[in-house]
């Protein structure tokens, strides 16, 4: 995708429900957007972290699961065909000469958009680092969140954390290459699926594998090359070789490059007006859990509230000169013709 | 009635909170060092704490759900508990605690 260019009228960097729900009000107005979402899927926190957690204090919905509001809010802008860019973090915002954006992701794909929404939640979601002194200095080297390339980890002496599906999958798939593997978790039980947790066992059984019951308690290396990990395990303190670290503790959120935009920032969050809810650079707008103004209340209904006024004022921004009037779902014709439905 | 939490600086602070509060509601009200990311949801570990041992039979052992949400943090003890899920009554007060490392904000 490198070299990839989009234009359009806005980018809303997040598509948790607060940014979608943005798309719609955008909608309204013959706004088109694009979403540009680190994680893989919509809805954001809402899918991410409690997908099956019910949620009581969506206006309509006395109970609607994170996963129930985010397909509805999918179904509710359709009409309006946003497009999602998911898997990517815009890494880079540039207000150009003409006062329109010009965006990069980490993916070096660039957008160009008159308007920016910033709907990010609590930022983006990053692999957890473990607690672990000096770690910081052996990732991309020896420590990994993730495998992009096999490749990496044959030969090596490799150690995965974790009971989740990420660090027994990986498990599995590397313990043919690898020159040993061990598995490291603090308990003998595992939220991985039953299939999975089988083999792995299998493979301990066959000597193939090690697996360890424990947590880790140092890094020992130098230049960012790892050599041992010191485990604190059931059986007291083991030393393991290791050239590889796989740690698996889920994700959590850091606001990450926003905080390199420019934008006025309150204790992680960015600071904006209340009736038009955008940031200290006109034209960048902060829906959501982001943004932050006296009063603020985190709830999703505060966002939905947001993206509506933002929406009108981004609307000002994109077309100066067209009069818009307001009007009702309900009873205007316009609108329903919008959303497909007269 | 009171709390006593241990920062993860080492420096001790007294909370006063409330009944039916989460303890975690308690240490983010007051401004202390704990990201509580999902906001008591018991759907991430960021408000991981350490029970005084004194306490520990007290306040009780994780359930099964908490010990999931537990694997996702590389700190664990056996006196580990998320603080969203101890609720304040009575009983607690004077509940010592510490802040585990995996709670801190960024």
């Amino acid at each position: 995708m490198s070299g990839h260019e989009i234009t359009t009228d806005v980018v809303v960097i997040g598509a948790g429900p607060c940014g979608l729900f943005a798309a719609f009000e955008l909608g309204l107005l013959d706004l088109k957007c694009h979403f540009i979402d680190i994680l893989d899927r919509p809805g954001g926190q809402c899918a991410e972290l409690y997908p099956e957690k019910p949620i009581y204090d969506i206006p309509g919905f006395p109970v609607v699961t994170g996963q129930q509001l985010t397909d509805n809010l999918m179904a509710q802008i359709a009409p309006f065909a946003p497009e999602f860019h998911f898997n990517r973090m815009v890494n880079s915002i540039d207000k150009q000469a003409d006062g329109s954006f010009r965006l990069v992701t980490d993916a070096d794909e660039v957008f160009h958009a008159k308007v920016v929404v910033i709907a990010a939640g609590g930022g983006s979601f990053q692999p957890k680092r473990p607690p672990v002194e000096g770690i910081e200095a052996y990732e991309n080297k020896s420590v990994f969140y993730s495998v992009r390339r096999m490749d990496d980890f044959r030969d090596q002496d490799v150690v995965i954390v974790g009971g989740g599906d990420s660090a027994l999958d990986w498990t599995l798939n590397l313990q043919p290459i690898v020159r040993s593997l061990t598995l490291v978790h603090r308990r003998d039980a595992f939220k991985a699926a039953p299939a999975s947790v089988n083999k792995m066992r299998e493979l301990v059984m066959e000597g193939k594998i090690n697996f360890l019951q424990g947590q880790i308690g140092s890094l020992e290396g130098e230049n960012g090359q790892l050599k041992h990990v010191h485990l604190a395990t059931n059986a007291g303190d083991l030393s393991v070789p290791a050239t590889r670290l796989l740690p698996f503790f889920g994700l959590t959120m850091k606001l990450g490059p926003v905080a390199d935009w420019g934008l006025a920032l309150n204790d992680n969050t960015v600071v904006v007006d209340t009736e038009k809810f955008e940031t200290s650079v006109p034209g960048i707008f902060a829906i959501g859990d982001i943004n932050a103004y006296p009063g603020k209340l985190k709830l999703i209904l505060s966002g939905f509230h947001e993206a509506a006024l933002m929406a009108q004022a981004a609307k000002k921004i994109i077309a100066p000169n067209e009069r818009v009037v307001f009007q009702y779902t309900t009873s205007s014709t316009k609108l329903q013709k919008k959303l497909g439905v007269a | 009635m009171e709390i006593h939490v241990t920062d993860q600086a080492g420096e001790t602070h007294t909370l006063e909170g409330l009944e039916g509060w989460r303890v975690m509601e308690v240490i983010r009200d007051w401004g202390l060092n704990i990201k509580a990311e999902c906001g008591g949801a018991l759907s991430c570990a960021t408000c991981h704490v350490y029970v005084g041992a004194e306490w520990f039979d007290v306040v009780g052992a994780p359930s099964a759900e908490e010990e999931d949400m537990l694997d996702s943090v590389g700190d664990v003890r056996p006196n580990s508990r998320l603080s969203c899920q101890i609720l304040m009554s009575d009983a607690l007060d004077g509940l010592q605690l510490t802040l585990a490392a995996s709670a801190a904000k960024d």
